[in-house]
């Protein structure tokens, strides 16, 4: 580019940013002012300020085992994809193709295919008549309840969050340089100190971000315990659906998403300072 | 680099097996000639694919659904594309915040977008209101379109545009002369991914589609909390068959794995 005019850049990006603005923030906004209004179950939101909804949602224990719920499935799900989708990254990436192309696809596809589908999917496989409880019957642990428990939850979250932590563990292992891992083997290192020395450092950052999206995601995430949690097992997300669309109590509603945003952007920028901070220290 | 043992084959096995059981399960129940959810044994029906197209609301949300895609990842690309050459193309003070403006919609829960643009469109008056769903769509998917659409741009040789330049073409000849030619993939592939995108989103639709605009994943979900039949069974497989025709799109034209790992 010969000439660098000022303007063109902010010209060629005001539809998307007029968009953002009237989309995001203005939204954002009036929902940030809806959840200081008073409300009442006859007359509705109220023109009044009030900061009941925040105190009852820190002060009622039911919320804050709500929120605890919400906190240790998400951390249980970060946890499991990582446990699953690392060592599977691994070996895909040392698979050579056609086989590696095809299992990738199969991995990640998923991620195109509606979360209704893949949560109804799950709740047939473990429903009370599916194959899953006659394998159960027939090794006699007789039957066991899994679809509406926490633990329907984090399967069906498992499934639909392990593409977000394999795609960049994937990523970081493709950078990679095989003649590291050649060098350690032939100063004799064992592979698992060579794993211990040399990958998981560094793949670290990609798993740590992996880890983060998942985390990110499970928390706020809503069709999955709507539908694998059933109508007693409350999560964030549906306890706000459930105000919004059932209690019609639209103030309350707005608090707890507010809570539910501020958390998330919280841990989601502390814990990448924290990541940075320590990738660069150890990468002097 | 040594191979995989039989334990990593293995265990590479039981996760292939983990991520497709849902979706082969549907595809099985869906054949079923019964009135229940099981696999059929006996014989296989299409009884259920037909109770599908006789239902008129799921054939009404699904014809939404694909309005709302085509309408809003049109609309998205039309934004991305500037925005990508913007910020591509040009260093500037206020570039860092533009790309950190577009790719917001990506750091905030759906279910918080969502009850935030309900509130909007109740104080606006636009509830029930299809184009204003559309542009909560285009909000929700240009970062996809931009990520594709950037990475086509960072990806190609300029000189191409130099040498017309220096032939003494305008800006507006070098732009579709050699610049849109050279991105179209990354367009096209972008747009697929933002309708896939649109066609699938759930979280923040429940909020703002009213029944004549009720999307068709909105529509199941509201089904399958009430009814569990192996009617949603049809439906999902039929979703399953529409998403797998779309990939094998994006595959021809884009390259899917390039589109699943990220722009290389």
């Amino acid at each position: 580019m010969t000439r660098q005019p000022f303007l063109r850049p902010w010209v060629l990006s005001a539809p998307g940013i007029s968009l953002f603005v009237c989309m995001l923030l203005v939204p954002l906004a009036l929902t940030a002012v809806l959840s200081f209004n008073a409300f009442d179950h006859v007359t509705g939101i109220k023109n009044q300020w009030t900061i009941e909804h925040y105190l009852t949602i820190v002060t009622d224990p039911y919320y804050h085992g709500i929120f605890w719920r919400t906190f240790w499935v998400s951390c249980l799900t970060a946890l499991l994809c990582m446990v699953i989708g690392v060592p599977e990254a691994y070996i895909l990436s040392r698979m050579s193709n056609p086989w590696r192309s095809i299992f990738l696809l199969v991995l990640l596809a998923p991620l195109l295919v509606s979360v209704v589908v893949r949560s109804f999917g799950w709740s047939i496989l473990l429903g009370p008549q599916s194959i899953l409880h006659s394998l159960f019957d027939a090794i006699g642990v007789g039957p066991v309840k899994i679809l509406y428990t926490e633990s329907a939850i984090i399967i069906g979250l498992v499934h639909v969050m392990l593409p977000f932590m394999v795609i960049p563990v994937w990523t970081s292992l493709q950078k990679l340089d095989p003649e590291v891992q050649n060098a350690a083997l032939s100063l004799s290192a064992t592979p698992l100190t060579t794993m211990r020395r040399i990958i998981l450092p560094q793949i670290m950052p990609g798993v740590l971000s992996g880890s983060l999206i998942v985390f990110g995601l499970s928390a706020s995430s809503f069709v999955i315990p709507g539908l694998l949690g059933g109508r007693r097992l409350k999560m964030v997300a549906t306890i706000v659906y459930d105000e919004y669309m059932h209690e019609l109590n639209w103030p309350f509603g707005a608090a707890v998403a507010l809570i539910l945003l501020s958390v998330n952007l919280i841990i989601m920028v502390t814990y990448n300072r924290m990541v940075e901070g320590r990738y660069k220290k150890s990468m002097g | 680099m040594k191979k995989n043992g039989l334990l990593a084959l293995s265990f590479n096995a039981i996760v292939i097996i983990f991520m497709l059981a849902p979706l082969v399960i549907v595809c099985l129940v869906a054949f079923t000639p019964g009135m229940t959810l099981s696999v059929p044994t006996s014989g296989f029906s299409l009884r259920w694919f037909k109770a599908v197209f006789a239902h008129s609301d799921l054939i009404q949300s699904f014809k939404n659904s694909l309005w709302l895609g085509f309408f809003s990842a049109s609309i998205a690309t039309l934004i991305a594309v500037p925005a990508g050459l913007a910020t591509t193309r040009f260093s500037f003070p206020g570039r860092e915040f533009i790309n950190g403006v577009f790719l917001s919609p990506l750091m905030i829960p759906h279910l918080v977008l969502g009850v935030a643009l309900l509130r909007m469109f109740s104080l606006v008056g636009a509830t029930g209101s299809f184009i204003w769903l559309t542009f909560a769509h285009v909000m929700i998917i240009t970062p996809y379109v931009l990520r594709l659409v950037i990475a086509a741009t960072v990806g190609f040789d300029q000189s191409c545009e130099h040498a017309a330049k220096s032939l003494g073409a305008n800006n507006f000849t070098v732009f579709r002369r050699i610049t849109l030619p050279m991105i179209l993939p990354g367009i096209t592939g972008g747009w697929l991914l933002a309708f896939i995108n649109s066609f699938d989103e759930v979280t923040m639709s429940i909020f703002v589609t009213s029944p004549s605009t009720v999307t068709l994943p909105v529509r199941m979900y509201m089904y399958a909390t009430e009814s569990i039949d192996p009617l949603m069974a049809a439906a999902s497989a039929l979703i399953v068959g529409f998403t797998l025709f779309v990939m094998v799109l994006i595959d021809r034209i884009y390259g899917l794995d390039k589109m699943l790992v990220g722009g290389k």
